[in-house]
């Protein structure tokens, strides 16, 4: 068993106070570790999105063991397939082969005819030159009754340019045949969740006489290919940026990016331009604000001055959350992540003069292994990874925002926030499951 | 068509086998991986994640560092990461990428250990293996490097477990009652590879009269401590009275004769319907003990790594799933993991036998101890 020689207090190189804090990276990258802590989505969660479609996944074995239990576990393995790269692929450069007869393989053995197939490739075939082009059109030849998208499993990409999950969030509209637009229909895209419909900005859109159509609320494959007919892209989540700039060329729809934040101001600016692009006004939604105000009134009551974690998983935005819970009053003591996006840049340095001893915490580095998940008093965690940390059963069980955005988004987390302080979880259960909001057997 | 699983799931691979053998051993085990071999590993082939505070990390190479060769910065992200933790040993597991651009492994390894001080293990795993070879390696390794060479003084009846992870044997304490079933028969068990015992105990190895490999994972370790100790082995599972008097009598005969052999018995049968889908020992185990206790033939198919002599004429090693789907037409009981359910003919019966090493944690709790109890599996089941 594993000694313990180092001193748990020691977190350097594991925290630092944000007014040290380097932006975006506040840490030194070297080994990491991953807690335990599965809420978020991955690559085969997202695909899944998209009605109907199958996927298939041309990796090293290795590699297919997450994403088939993955699959599994949602109760999704009907939809899923695997074609194996073995070490005499890699030696006698047969790759091309490997995909196409394997896929054409997998679909002839399927009881049903899927709309669509998503091909993940992976890691390896970017370092041995694949000709994929060459395959998705033998592939296309070969079943042109089926729509062939190129999905990635290519974790080695995530430091040189597009993410897999972005990449993954702007192939999930690939497969959209090209339609005329209906002025009267927009999108939200890049999520994997629906936005709240009680979301400033779905009640904006649907107020304003639009049809809103978005991947998670598809149930149907030609529900999902009217997302084409859309004249408009809405995103706020900084990963689906990717995806909107590519249906600008790809169908010719606008983009109008409107990052999820938790700031005032920020909030009535993308609204307004929410409603410029609708052709309507923005009265700032007084009742709204009130109602937000009034939650967070509500949850200081309860919470008072506990503390309050944060992690990134939770929101894009942990920095913009955090400011907005320090300026009401709540005592917020750590926000966990490994770095911070641009759209945080400007709450980076408010905090950083306002709020000099926030700590900043890794997760990933790795003392994260094995410094003590406690804290000396009740706490309460905004996120699964700052659940896990601090080892709190009184958290927040979001991923990804929670699909909330807007003054009613900040009402329903202050409620959150609040239930969750006053009412339990099973942090250990919850928290292991993947893709929180898809089906689980687990 | 070869290569290709329209409907069935994957095992655990190599470079996962290797921290699962290693994480109770006090040392720090990285994979050599840009990402995900870390969250496979810690969410589907390690139960013991969330409680035990093992040291298992990636490197998070990126493409930079693949494509320029740098291996200065995993030996520099090591060597920092060993001075802040003080593992007892260092164990890197390579993944796809690292094999492609060629990693010098032994090199790393040996850079590392100079700048640590700390035993530091290349594994050679690439991740296009099963489980079997890459706890087999680490195992093995071990015992290779981290055990005495010196003589030791051997313990009349004792034995050590070899190849026990939960990954074939899952934390539903299977391997507590292998331990009894030994003890209860007067054996003194010094300790079990990998589960349950300290360093310490794995220390004192050396002293045992004989070696019981459980799995297709304690092959290789078997072999090692035969080479450096002269101590026997033998290969099989406790598993059902009638068969654990036999591997008993297998232990007894190998401490005495001092040679080594697996303990199944011949299964006379011309016609047999009964198949058993996993690993070969424990598998074999399975078949014997169906036999002795029921009469019952079951022939094995082993979908991953194993030595051939472990399967009968009978049994086959079939990785592919047309062939596995081909073997079973004329099959009438499965016993197998419940993922394989979709290539069973209709009129099969499948008799479910989760293993961890497959199914991953989905059905963890329906995991039979099988050493305590198989009369209660088989009368649900048969």
């Amino acid at each position: 068993m594993l000694k313990r020689v180092f001193d748990p207090n020691d977190t350097s190189g594991a925290s630092v106070k944000i007014s040290q804090a380097r932006f975006p990276a506040p840490f030194v990258s070297g080994l990491e570790y991953g807690a335990p802590a599965r809420g978020t989505w991955n690559i085969v969660h997202t695909g899944m999105l998209i009605p109907d479609a199958h996927q298939v996944f041309v990796c090293a074995s290795n590699c297919l063991r997450g994403v088939v239990l993955t699959a599994a576990e949602m109760n999704a393995s009907h939809r899923f397939s695997t074609v194996t790269i073995k070490e005499n692929n890699v030696l006698e450069g047969d790759m091309e082969d490997l995909i196409i007869e394997g896929v054409s393989d997998i679909i002839r053995k399927l009881p049903n005819r899927p709309p669509a197939v998503l091909v993940y490739t992976s890691c390896i075939h970017h370092f041995i030159g694949c000709d994929l082009p060459l395959c998705y059109k033998e592939l296309r030849k070969r079943f042109p009754d089926i729509a062939f998208t190129d999905c990635y499993m290519n974790p080695i990409m995530r430091k040189s340019g597009l993410t897999p999950d972005q990449i993954m969030r702007r192939q999930l509209y690939s497969l959209l045949e090209t339609r005329e637009k209906d002025p009267k229909s927009v999108n939200i895209i890049g999520n994997n969740y629906a936005t709240d419909d009680d979301s400033d900005i779905v009640r904006f859109i649907k107020k304003s006489g639009y049809t809103l159509r978005e991947v998670p609320r598809c149930t149907t494959y030609e529900e999902y290919q009217q997302m084409s007919e859309s004249f408009l892209n809405i995103s706020y989540n900084p990963a689906a940026l990717a995806g909107g700039e590519y249906l600008k060329t790809a169908q010719d729809q606008q983009h109008l990016y409107l990052p999820l934040s938790y700031d005032e101001d920020e909030i009535k600016e993308y609204m307004k331009k929410l409603a410029e692009a609708l052709g309507t006004e923005y009265d700032g939604d007084p009742e709204a604000k009130d109602r937000a105000d009034k939650a967070l009134e509500r949850a200081l009551s309860v919470i008072k001055d506990a503390p309050v974690v944060i992690d990134y998983t939770a929101t894009s935005r942990p920095l913009s959350l955090a400011r907005l819970l320090l300026e009401k009053g709540f005592n917020v003591e750590r926000v966990y992540a490994d770095s911070f996006s641009k759209e945080d840049q400007g709450d980076f340095s408010w905090l950083k003069e306002n709020c000099p001893d926030l700590d900043i915490y890794a997760t990933v580095q790795v003392k994260l292994r094995i410094l003590p998940r406690v804290y000396d008093r009740k706490t309460l965690a905004i996120g699964q990874k700052a659940a896990y940390f601090t080892g709190t059963a009184n958290f927040v069980n979001i991923v990804e925002g929670g699909g909330f955005y807007g003054f009613s988004g900040i009402e329903k987390l202050a409620d959150l926030m609040t239930e969750a302080f006053i009412e339990e979880k099973d942090t250990r259960c919850l928290i292991q499951r993947k893709g929180l909001g898809c089906e689980s057997c687990i | 068509m070869k290569q290709t699983q329209a409907f069935l799931s994957t095992y655990t691979a190599d470079v996962s086998g290797v921290c699962s053998a290693l994480f109770e051993l006090g040392g720090m085990t990285v994979m050599h991986d840009p990402s995900g071999c870390n969250s496979t590993y810690n969410t589907h082939d390690e139960p013991r994640w969330y409680d035990t505070e093992s040291l298992v990390f990636i490197s998070a190479l990126s493409e930079i560092e693949a494509i320029m060769g740098d291996d200065q910065k995993i030996i520099d992200d090591i060597v920092d990461a060993a001075n802040q933790l003080s593992p007892e040993f260092i164990a890197i597991a390579g993944t796809p990428i690292p094999m492609m651009i060629g990693t010098d492994f032994d090199a790393i390894a040996s850079e590392i250990e100079f700048q640590t001080g700390i035993p530091t293990f290349p594994f050679q795993t690439n991740g296009m293996h099963s489980y079997i070879s890459g706890a087999g390696m680490a195992l093995a390794a071990y015992a290779d490097r981290m055990l005495d060479d010196a003589p030791a003084e051997i313990i009349p009846r004792s034995v050590n477990i070899l190849g026990a992870t939960p990954l074939d044997f899952s934390v539903n304490g299977s391997v507590d009652s292998m331990k009894r079933v030994l003890e209860e028969k007067g054996w003194k068990v010094l300790s079990t590879w990998a589960m349950g015992s300290a360093p310490e105990d794995l220390a004192s190895s050396g002293q045992a009269a004989v070696n019981l490999a459980v799995s297709a994972v304690g092959l290789e370790t078997a072999k090692v401590l035969k080479a450096k100790f002269g101590t026997p082995y033998i290969i099989g599972t406790p598993c059902g009275e009638k068969f654990n008097e036999l591997l008993l009598k297998a232990l007894e005969n190998a401490a005495e004769t001092k040679k080594s052999s697996a303990a199944f018995p011949d299964i006379p049968a011309e016609e047999i319907d009964i198949v058993i889908i996993g690993e070969s020992v424990t598998s074999r185990s399975l078949a014997s003990a169906l036999h002795l206790e029921y009469g019952k033939a079951a022939r094995v198919i082993c979908p991953i790594e194993t030595e051939s002599d472990i399967l009968s004429s009978k049994d086959a090693f079939l990785p592919e799933e047309d062939e596995i789907t081909e073997s079973l037409k004329t099959a009438k009981i499965v016993i197998a993991d419940p993922m394989y359910r979709p290539l069973l003919p209709k009129e099969a019966k499948l008799i479910p036998l989760p293993h961890e090493a497959y199914s991953g944690r989905i059905y963890r709790a329906e995991i039979p101890d099988l050493v305590a109890d198989i009369r209660a599996y088989f009368e649900r089941s048969l």
